[in-house]
């Protein structure tokens, strides 16, 4: 098989997985209308399926920063921060991320996608181990191969297994880097992050969090699962993004290590990258601030988190391990879960669809994502929908 | 267990691999993992779980890329378990 025919085989294993015309992937949104309501084809749908926890997308003082930093300083900055790509935003973001973190080290890369990359292989590379959980996001995958570590996996958020792991490695325990989430993507639980510390502690590890989903979400100020676990002081590195939260794109790692500020220097995720734009960076500053004075943002998120999986469950779905803003429905088959995915759309509710091998398990799922910005009213009508396609569904 | 031979990892590899493919094949140790088996990431990932298990020892992800047939995952297996 050439390089062309192998991309052939796997569009044709995809396409024989998903009917033709079924858009679930790379669904073309024509235009959006706020942080709950967007346009597909003709149909004015509610967004089920967005990581925009708080709502702030459409926020006036982050649509105003933006406009702004774009009129006094353009649209790009055309270069890497190691050039002419650092700008004045950029370092007034990482004091104030260090700030709200109480951390004295903080590097702004371009995406968080890049933060993984950049902070992992940054710290870890060969004849170095890496820990990561069963579940564990695509980017710190890529971070993990980038490094050149031995790579070694643990079953999803299982102390024991990560404890029978560390204790193999005998010595090398030392020079382990253990990669866990917040919050997970997929099912949105959260790791067991006081036992973890515990273990690395005992192993004399590093350990990197990675709060992406759980920024804005977990925690008096937003922090994440470290302020919600009062583990900030015991957690080696954080890394996070702008993209879901904080309604931008962009990524960063905090730390109380001073050598943090050594990856600038050997991080090529994040030297041969242009820096985020102008205009990003100024509405993440000022999302950053709504973040964290956004207390009854998180309030009114977990309402509404609640409200969903207590109804679904009810109804007899089968739900991820606990509510919160990822409401994961699994399902034994693809073929359940398109239609279920279908009967959505045609009720005019976007949510997300995940098949294997993407999903844990071998299941598959939909997976709704939950914001502040969600009235009681829509997530009633979102109830009522899946209780009404629940016979075809199970 | 740490008497074990490579010959006696490849035995067992062939039975394990028989409940993880859903193809009726004989299955020897020249046996191709993916292009005979058909044994996808996860399904791999998940018999590496197993074997972990049983020999008490960690297979690094990397280390799987160089590996295609059963005495590949054997060798390797029998590698980690020796300097462990
Ligand atoms: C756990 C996790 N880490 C990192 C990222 C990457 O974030 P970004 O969208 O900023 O590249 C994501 C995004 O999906 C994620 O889910």
């Amino acid at each position: 098989m050439n390089l062309l025919e192998k991309l052939d085989a796997a569009a044709a294993a995809r396409k024989a997985q998903l009917p033709e015309g079924l858009g679930a992937f790379g669904i073309p949104i024509e235009e959006s209308y706020s942080a709950t309501e967007a346009r597909i084809g003709e149909r004015r749908v509610l967004m089920l399926g967005t990581n925009n926890y708080l709502g702030l997308s459409f926020s006036p003082e982050c649509r105003e920063a933006a406009h702004k930093a774009i009129d006094q300083e353009g649209t790009g900055t055309t270069g890497s921060r190691m050039a002419n790509g650092n700008y004045y935003g950029h370092r007034a973001l990482e004091r104030e991320l260090a700030e709200f973190y109480h951390c004295h080290e903080c590097i702004v890369f371009t995406t968080g996608y890049q933060a993984n990359l950049g902070t992992i292989s940054g710290l870890v590379g060969a004849g170095d181990v890496v820990l990561i959980d069963g579940d564990a996001h695509a980017s710190i995958y890529d971070g993990c191969i980038l490094s050149g570590a031995d790579i070694i996996r643990f079953r999803h958020n299982d102390v024991a297994d990560l404890e029978k792991r560390l204790r193999r490695l005998g010595d090398r325990s030392q020079n382990a880097l253990i990669i866990i989430e917040g919050i997970y993507s997929m099912l949105g639980d959260q790791a067991p992050l006081a036992k973890i510390v515990e273990l690395k502690n005992a192993y004399q590890s590093t350990l990197l969090l990675d709060e992406a989903h759980s920024l804005g979400v977990l925690g008096k100020t937003g922090q994440g699962l470290v302020e919600k676990t009062g583990m900030i002081n015991e957690v080696d590195f954080i890394t996070g993004t702008f993209s879901k939260s904080l309604c931008g794109i962009g990524g960063f790692c905090v730390s109380n290590h001073p050598q943090l500020d050594q990856l600038r220097y050997i991080s090529h995720p994040y030297i041969f990258t242009a820096s985020p734009s102008p205009a990003t960076i100024a509405s993440t500053r000022a999302a950053l601030k709504l973040l964290h004075d956004g207390y009854l943002l998180r309030e009114q998120l977990w309402k509404n988190a609640h409200q969903l999986f207590s109804c679904l469950k009810k109804t007899g779905y089968c739900l991820g391990p606990e509510p919160g803003p990822i409401v994961a429905v699994l399902l034994d088959s693809p073929k359940q879960a398109l239609t279920l995915w279908n009967g959505l759309m045609e009720h005019d509710i976007y949510v997300n669809l995940v098949l294997p091998p993407a999903a844990p398990e071998g299941k598959s799922l939909v997976r709704c994502s939950i914001n502040a910005a969600h009235t009681a009213e829509q997530i009633d009508r979102v109830c009522e929908t899946f209780s009404r396609l629940y016979p075809a569904v199970v | 267990m740490s008497e074990i031979t490579q010959v006696q990892i490849t035995e067992l590899l062939c039975q394990r691999l028989a409940c993880f493919t859903d193809v009726d094949t004989e299955i020897s140790p020249e046996t191709n993992l993916i292009t005979h088996l058909a044994i996808d990431s996860v399904k791999l990932l998940n018999l590496i779980m197993e074997i972990e298990d049983q020999f008490d020892i960690s297979v690094p992800l990397n280390a799987l890329v160089d590996v295609l047939t059963v005495q590949d995952l054997a060798n390797l297996i029998y590698k980690i378990k020796s300097s462990s």
